[in-house]
């Protein structure tokens, strides 16, 4: 199915859940901050958290250092 | 109407920077008008706001105050010594943020970093050598007093959680993210994007080595929330921390602080 990721199409797996998306663009996911659709996606909610046809994704990754 | 020294004086066409000093302060050898350093004979315009110093001077307790804020953009100083900021992480982000906001006046600092000062933080962070072994926030605390005395500055010493900061941070006006671990920095902004949405926030991410300075940047994920760095270069082996790269990401974070409180961001 098509899902939208930092405004480019990407095409996954029926029912990948937001943990398998991350670790598949080869993120760490307390790394991760996600807004599903607008809305932010609590850290506990990442692998029950199913993508469906058309879900907008905004990931920020952060890296370490300060 | 000009202020003097912060006091009100009655402004007359042609007045000279010179006249009011012959009556205000006639041992003045710095003069400065809106923020900025001014010639003597200049011709002052009503709403001028003008300072007279007499360089190496200590001033009394009641005008050293007004004085450390003579260098800034008219205006500013009211609305910072109103604000509370909360900095999360005391280290090369943190400590130098703290610094700069201390200079600038806000009036309430919330400082949290469980940790101690130990040698190698010395290579970008705001301590010195006398402090190693002490608590970076009781160290940082001391510095910040020797600064600016005129602020309010509270600490918190204990490992910050993501459940943690809502509750401790709820009454800041502007948050910054000033931690090492790219986890905690997920984690705070979870939290002003959830619980503490309409704060102002601040982080921090990719400010590693000495890559170009330019490639920082600060830039807006929504409304009040900002990220500072390149979001790219990682501290890890080989690619340390270090004073000039850090400072300009503090920097960024410091002044977007600032923006935040005036409104302007």
């Amino acid at each position: 199915m098509k899902i939208v990721c930092n405004g480019k199409e990407r095409e996954v797996k029926e029912g990948l859940s937001i943990e398998a998306l991350i670790l598949e663009l080869e993120l760490n996911p307390d790394t991760v901050v996600v807004e599903c659709n607008g809305a932010i996606v609590l850290r506990e909610d990442y692998a029950e958290q199913s993508l469906s046809e058309g879900s907008v994704l905004e990931l920020i990754r952060f890296v370490g250092g300060g | 109407m000009l202020f003097v020294n912060e006091v009100p004086y009655r402004f007359r066409q042609g007045l000279r920077l010179i006249d009011v000093a012959g009556e205000v302060k006639p041992d003045a050898d710095l003069y400065i008008v809106n923020g900025h350093p001014s010639s003597p004979s200049a011709v002052l315009s009503d709403g001028d706001s003008c300072w007279l110093i007499r360089k190496g001077e200590k001033p009394p307790a009641d005008e050293l105050e007004r004085l450390l804020y003579a260098r800034h953009t008219p205006g500013v100083h009211n609305k910072v010594k109103a604000a509370s900021v909360g900095i999360m992480g005391l280290g090369g982000l943190g400590s130098l943020v703290a610094v700069a906001l201390a200079r600038v006046g806000v009036g309430h600092l919330l400082l949290a970093d469980f940790d101690l000062v130990e040698p190698s933080n010395l290579n970008r962070q705001q301590y010195f050598i006398d402090q190693i072994g002490e608590k970076k926030t009781e160290a940082l605390k001391h510095n910040l007093e020797r600064i600016n005395p005129y602020l309010r500055i509270d600490t918190i010493d204990v490992v910050l959680t993501e459940k943690l900061i809502p509750e401790l941070f709820k009454e800041v006006d502007v948050l910054a993210e000033c931690f090492d671990g790219a986890e905690m920095k997920a984690a705070a902004l979870r939290c002003v994007l959830g619980p503490l949405a309409g704060k102002g926030f601040v982080g921090a991410s990719g400010l590693a080595g000495y890559e170009d300075s330019n490639i920082i940047r600060t830039r807006k994920i929504r409304d009040r929330v900002y990220l500072v760095g390149d979001g790219e270069t990682e501290a890890k082996p080989g690619q340390g921390l270090m004073a000039p790269r850090v400072g300009v990401a503090a920097h960024h974070q410091a002044n977007q602080v600032l923006r935040l409180l005036l409104d302007v961001a």
